[in-house]
């Protein structure tokens, strides 16, 4: 049997049995949508729809639309690629690495991040392939193609396209693993269903049987799938920081910039989670497995994970200076005192400042404050990407090309499109999948629960 | 008797009786069908005899095959096939191709293990298992004895070691 320290902390509070998991759980996928559900669901749809113009358009009318000019030919598009990126990396950091560190807290969690990665990733990849202009030819310009279907092969020495093979690899084996997590408790759900919805969860469970030969086999699929995961969520953010870091821009050129970008991923990854847990465990009164322990722990990794990014934004300078490079050390103080000043310091503010704040145990144990704190991080981080590209770009080489970005209508209405797709697709999961792993969660019921029925 | 088609049911609450009984019916000489639970009960493989997984085998082959086809794909396209000038740099760039080589033995090393545990456990789409208790989907362990494997036994004395092992209920189920 599974012993655990009488000092730590019991995971699942309420005094839950096996019977209560499965019941607690499983109520929202069976019951009506609540009311809050129902206007979530009408604010994302709406948000889908609204966007859903301004996309179109963009694609109707082409790129210039954007607020691009030939100085700044990359802005939003690629911020929010990768801001979505780095949100998409929480997901499989929570399944993975902590599962190869036995972090048992992580059972409550993992679910729903792995589905906001999923979600994320979608948003993401739709950047780069609608800035493409013509994204039906994107194919072509992309995949590894016979040169008879289009001009020549691919270009391998280009980090674009390392970008290519990182995300969809990245996004179809983080699809798998949190499928594979899914098929058990499609069939406790399959078990308890009658009539049709029995036959939609069968079809989803794959024939799920429950021997402990099948779930020696699980176990060890999950496993292996963890160790995959773990150095593939790191490349992922890598490679995507290797479209700036192999440049020759200034400010882009640095090699501190995969692990800055890592850290940064799964500091804003991290805060989506805390912002989506907060409110679907108040939606779905999911309190006694989602506990304050579990928003302190993850707030723990924010203080860790900010604090690397600050240090890197530290380092950044400092390196800027220590170079003797004349532009590398322009497009800094560029940064912190040219026309984006406004940007750099929201940046440093939200991203360096305020997670420090999480010291204090009464803040990171407030949900309010958690939740808002959380706000503040992805909106800092979002600035950190903007500020990256937009102020390493417009003031180039020649001063008579000096120029500034400003967002159109259209830039704001793509993003807002991204938005509504990922929370859509974030709200019909939640109503419709288990979002707590029941059957993980039950192996721990007896070890890590209030009430040990020894 | 038919085998496969009649079994002989002990249902447990709680997984560490269950490990114990299940040692406790082995050693008395009765074959174990299967065990069915809710969640991965640690420890049950070494107590059922069951020998470890090579699903890694899997995994690890898979990973080398996404590995030798990345490199020979970049090598080809090129070096071979249609040799640039990129940056200054060798056709063969090899330090530019570890990336997608990484991606691709990833993707095949993940994709090709499932794929071998969807088929080795038989999980599909339209798959109807066997379902011997309802409840080993939400709270109850499962003990399966065939009855046939076990005819020199006899049904009574199984039923009476199953509840001696702890089983909280004893019931019998036949398939057609």
């Amino acid at each position: 049997m599974q012993v655990t320290s009488s000092v730590r902390e019991p995971l699942i509070t309420g005094g839950k049995t096996l019977k209560d998991v499965t019941h607690d759980i499983s109520r929202q996928v069976e019951g009506k949508p609540s009311i809050g559900w129902l206007l979530g669901l009408l604010v994302a749809v709406g948000a889908l729809g609204l966007g859903f113009i301004a996309l179109w358009l963009t694609l109707w009318e082409g790129i210039g639309m954007w607020g691009l000019n030939k100085t700044v030919g990359w802005a939003w598009d690629i911020t929010n690629f990768v801001w979505w990126v780095g949100i998409g990396h929480a997901g499989t950091l929570i399944s993975a690495v902590l599962l190869l560190f036995r972090q048992k807290w992580r059972m409550a969690i993992n679910r729903a991040a792995e589905a906001m990665t999923i979600f994320a990733v979608i948003c993401a990849a739709m950047f780069p392939i609608i800035h493409m202009g013509r994204p039906w030819l994107g194919a072509y310009w992309a995949l590894p193609l016979p040169n008879t279907f289009g001009s020549l092969w691919v270009n391998f020495n280009s980090p674009l396209l390392w970008d290519v093979f990182a995300i969809s690899t990245y996004f179809s084996v983080s699809l798998v693993f949190w499928y594979i997590g899914l098929i058990p408790d499609f069939a406790t759900i399959r078990d308890r269903a009658t009539g049709i919805r029995k036959a939609v969860y069968g079809a989803l469970a794959f024939g799920w049987d429950g021997a402990a030969k099948t779930w020696s086999r699980y176990e060890s699929v999950a496993l292996i799938l963890a160790g995959l995961a773990t150095p593939l969520v790191l490349s992922v953010h890598t490679i995507v920081s290797f479209d700036f870091a192999t440049s020759v821009i200034p400010g882009w050129h640095t090699t501190i910039f995969p692990p800055y970008f890592v850290a940064g991923a799964i500091f804003s990854g991290f805060a989506m989670v805390l912002t989506l847990m907060i409110v679907t465990r108040k939606l779905f009164k999911l309190e006694d497995y989602i506990t304050i322990g579990h928003i302190e722990l993850m707030n723990i990794v924010i203080i860790i994970t900010g604090s690397i990014v600050g240090i890197a934004y530290i380092t950044e300078f400092f390196i800027a200076w220590y170079s003797g490079v004349a532009a590398e050390q322009y497009a800094f103080m560029n940064r912190m005192f040219g026309p984006y000043w406004w940007a750099y310091w929201s940046m440093m503010t939200c991203n360096v400042i305020s997670p420090q704040l999480f010291w204090f145990k009464k803040i990171r144990t407030s949900i309010v404050l958690t939740f808002i704190l959380s706000l503040v991080v992805n909106i800092g981080m979002w600035f950190e990407r903007f500020v990256i590209i937009v102020t390493s770009l417009h003031r180039d080489f020649l001063p008579s090309s000096w120029a500034m970005f400003y967002p159109t209508i259209y830039d704001v209405g793509v993003y807002l499109f991204t938005f509504g797709l990922f929370f859509t697709c974030f709200l019909l999961f939640a109503k419709f999948f288990p979002v707590i792993n029941m059957a993980e969660v039950k192996s721990i019921i007896k070890s890590s629960s209030e009430k040990v029925n020894k | 008797m038919e085998r496969d088609k009649n079994f002989i049911l002990g249902v447990y609450d709680d997984e560490d009786v269950l490990l114990e009984a299940i040692t406790k019916v082995r050693t008395s000489g009765v074959k174990i069908h299967e065990v069915y639970s809710p969640f991965p009960v640690h420890g049950i493989d070494d107590v059922l005899g069951y020998k470890r997984s090579r699903l890694p085998i899997a995994a690890f082959l898979f990973g080398m095959l996404g590995t030798i086809l990345a490199l020979i794909m970049q090598f080809y396209m090129m070096k071979i096939d249609w040799p640039m000038i990129i940056g200054g740099k060798d056709y063969a760039a090899f330090p530019a191709f570890i990336p997608v080589t990484f991606e691709l033995t990833v993707l095949l090393a993940a994709f090709g293990m499932v794929g071998v545990f969807m088929i080795s456990s038989n999980l599909k789409p339209w798959g109807q298992p066997r379902i011997f208790d309802i409840r080993i989907t939400d709270d109850k362990h499962v003990l399966a004895v065939d009855l046939a494997t076990n005819a020199s036994i006899g049904e009574k004395n199984i039923a009476d070691l199953l509840k001696d092992s702890g089983a909280t209920e004893v019931n019998k189920k036949s398939f057609e």
